[in-house]
């Protein structure tokens, strides 16, 4: 399954959030998705995961809008905001009216508690979770309805340097398996290793598509992180003149 | 760098894609069954809802026993101090006042007596606007005229036609029925003919006018027959100084002089349902009774045959309904509004696309617990309270089975309206506390400026008609009646609209706010 977005537009009042923005995820690959702050990765990704309409343009997963999807968690499993818990409600509970939701058994809830490392603090209230912890629940409710798609906005966030390794090898693990994984950071250092892709944002737009290799080598950096990091600063600084120019 | 493949049929494919969605979504319909169930367990899995619908119930429970607990009555013969007589029920099972002067013979088998009533009338005590005199006049209700009735035991079955002080001519039978008879009779007829009783009307005692045939179930073959007069208070409504409404009854008594009586007499003479509770002036001044001049015969009495409302209604028990939805008002909105306040509607829109389904969901889980909730509740509440409150000595009118079982459920239907209600509120503003103080505003708000005795009676009625209180008319236990002039008005329990049709109003108002939740959401960005 693809994610496939299209020219996609759209605007808050004055501010331009995305600006024809477009771009194909392929199974198979964890794709990063990366610009600074504000660059309209998390837009994109509530426009795809079918939250926010936009004002123009296509983002369709399979050929599908997701809001066409039926029990859509076992096609697309995503993790915008760790943080978005009922902190009474414990963390087996939660993903318990996840799994109801998609007619998913429960035991796939004690399943994907043990793949997250959460088997232990199950019947804990979600209210007392570490950042760490709320990203490996957030993991787990995508992972829930094992489905062919992940789309993960700043999973590293509040992980230790243990989980992030851990989400590292996870994520390799997940595309490994034939999955399209589309993940977010504002890091590059964090999608060392993993990423096979990037997709470069900047104000809306798409600066760069295209295999991490290929990056490093067309802006002429070095090798390993420093290539990579030296390369997305240029990409991104690139963009900031050129919109400067001409707004 | 390199563009993605771009797909020329992506777009073509996606608009496909929506009419199939639509296709889809219609056929799957508003109600998910897995939507339901994840949102039944989002309910439960959360303590403070739970605990909140256990704490509603148990304040509706607990206010019905605190209010019936601390209510005594007792009566008082002469100097001391007696339970109070059980209330007289008539044949329909409601408490009656059945009070009249009797001037009646046996009547076996099947059988006519036909009346002209010649004159008839009154006196009103001490009335307004000054109240210092004994005025001439008959009270709307006073009733002359002739009666069927199965003996002379208060409460005992009758049919009676009767040319009444200011509505013209009626028949009524067993206290609680009444059809109105033609304009300008004066001659009365009643013919008994096994069960059935026939009453008749006429201007001119040549051309009859057959008002309505009822049959009084299990009529012996021997029955009372014979005229009678009675004259219930008169009563007048005036408004007290926030207001509200003050009412005053007083005494009154009616004579009628019935002639053309075929066939004649002789006639015993009885005061049914006595002379108690009546001042000695009352008595004395100008004793009831019978007087026989020839061929007529003139009556006086004062009393009524009519369904008694004077006593404690049985939905006092549920006072706790008000305080008791407040509560489920606030569980119905956290269970959306948090969700927005910690971003998990999100999580709910990634789960169920369908914003229709999810607002249904909701709206169905809140419903059902309300009503659930509000279930148990009155049926608690109103058994335990008319249970405490007979104890205590209060007379409390009764109601039938069926009866009970329309208001415990009308209660929680009550409950459930508000409860979505609320829901639809904290959807639509996303904000817990704003979405409590409208749901109050418009519901608890109207129901207390309605009942409270502080608005005039026009105004609580329209507020008790328009307003999602409407719906407040289920807990109304005791009917009013037309055919008896009572203070109708919200403040004494009696609504505007019928129970069913208040219902309607807060389930019709419930709707309109689901109606401009799922807009909103359908509308906005998540």
């Amino acid at each position: 399954m693809h994610i496939e977005v299209n020219d996609l537009r759209k605007r808050y009042g004055p501010a331009v959030a995305l600006d024809g923005m477009s771009f194909t995820v392929r199974p198979g690959h964890v794709t990063g998705f990366v610009g600074p702050n504000g660059a309209g990765k998390s837009t994109a990704m509530r426009v795809i995961l079918g939250l926010d309409a936009p004002d123009s343009g296509s983002a369709l997963i399979g050929g599908r809008p997701y809001r066409s999807l039926r029990r859509p968690l076992t096609h697309v499993g995503a993790l915008l905001d760790a943080g978005a818990l009922q902190p009474g409600r414990t963390a087996r509970n939660h993903l318990l009216w996840l799994a109801h939701s998609q007619d998913l058994p429960a035991s796939r809830t004690d399943e994907v508690l043990d793949l997250t490392g959460l088997g232990a603090v199950a019947r804990r209230r979600a209210g007392g979770f570490s950042l760490g912890m709320r990203q490996r629940l957030g993991l787990a409710a995508a992972l829930l309805g094992d489905p062919a798609v992940l789309v993960l906005d700043e999973p590293f966030n509040g992980l230790d340097p243990e989980g992030i390794v851990w989400m590292r090898g996870l994520l390799a693990d997940l595309a490994g398996q034939g999955r399209a994984v589309l993940v977010s950071s504002h890091l590059m250092s964090e999608l060392q290793d993993i990423a096979g892709r990037l997709v470069v944002v900047g104000r809306g737009r798409v600066i760069a598509d295209a295999p991490v290799a290929e990056l490093i080598a067309q802006t002429g950096g070095g090798d390993g992180r420093a290539g990579l990091e030296q390369a997305y600063l240029r990409l991104t600084r690139d963009a900031a003149e050129f919109r400067g120019t001409t707004s | 760098m390199s563009r993605p493949a771009a797909h020329p049929d992506a777009m073509n494919r996606g608009s496909m894609n929506q009419g199939a969605m639509n296709r889809d979504a219609l056929r799957r319909g508003l109600i998910d069954r897995a939507v339901l169930r994840a949102e039944w367990t989002k309910f439960r899995t959360v303590r403070g809802w739970v605990a909140g619908t256990v704490a509603a119930v148990l304040l509706i429970v607990a206010l019905a026993m605190l209010l019936a607990g601390g209510s005594h009555t007792s009566c008082s013969n002469g100097p001391v101090e007696v339970a109070c007589p059980a209330l007289p029920i008539g044949p329909g099972g409601q408490a009656v006042t059945d009070r009249f002067y009797f001037a009646h013979r046996e009547l076996t088998g099947d059988g006519t007596l036909t009346v002209r009533v010649a004159s008839m009338s009154g006196i009103i005590t001490y009335p307004p606007p000054d109240h210092d005199e004994i005025v001439p006049g008959l009270v709307p209700w006073a009733k002359a005229g002739i009666i069927v009735k199965q003996s002379l035991r208060v409460g005992a079955p009758y049919a009676a036609v009767m040319l009444t002080g200011k509505q013209g001519v009626h028949m009524q039978d067993d206290f609680v029925h009444d059809t109105p008879g033609p304009a300008g009779a004066r001659w009365l007829r009643l013919a008994r003919s096994g069960d059935a009783i026939t009453g008749y009307a006429s201007a001119d005692g040549i051309r009859w006018t057959a008002i309505d045939t009822v049959r009084l179930q299990g009529l012996p073959r021997t029955v009372r027959i014979g005229m009678f007069v009675t004259s219930p208070s008169d009563l007048s409504v005036s408004r007290n100084s926030l207001g509200g409404s003050i009412t005053q009854a007083r005494f009154t008594q009616a004579s009628a002089t019935f002639d053309h009586v075929t066939p004649g007499g002789p006639w015993s003479r009885d005061e049914v349902g006595g002379h108690e509770g009546m001042t000695d002036w009352e008595r004395y001044h100008r004793a009831n009774g019978v007087s026989e001049s020839g061929g007529t015969v003139t009556v006086t009495g004062t009393g009524d045959i009519a369904p008694r409302m004077d006593a404690v209604k049985p939905e006092v028990s549920l006072t706790g309904v008000a305080p008791g939805l407040i509560v489920l008002v606030v569980v119905a909105v956290t269970f959306v509004t948090a969700e927005y306040r910690r971003g998990l509607i999100r999580t709910t829109l990634l789960a169920t696309p369908g914003r229709g389904r999810v607002l249904a969901a909701k709206a169905v889980v809140a419903g059902a617990v309300a009503f659930a909730a509000g279930l148990v509740a009155a049926a608690v509440a109103l058994a335990l309270g008319t249970k405490m409150l007979t104890a205590g000595g209060n007379q409390v009118l009764p109601v039938s089975a069926l009866t009970e079982v329309r208001v415990v459920v009308g209660a929680a239907a009550l409950l459930a309206a508000c409860a979505v209600t609320a829901l639809a509120l904290g959807a639509l503003s996303r904000r817990g506390m704003v979405a409590v103080t409208a749901a109050i505003a418009v519901i608890i708000v109207p129901w207390t400026l309605a009942t409270a005795s502080i608005l005039p009676d026009e105004a609580a009625r329209w507020l008790l008609c328009l307003t999602p209180a409407a719906g407040f008319a289920a807990l109304q236990a005791i009917p009013a009646y037309p055919q008896v002039v009572a203070h109708y008005a919200p403040a004494d329990g009696y609504y505007p609209l019928p129970p069913w049709a208040g219902l309607a109003v807060s389930f019709g108002y419930a709707a309109l706010a689901l109606a401009f939740a799922l807009v909103r959401l359908r509308r906005a960005d998540a």
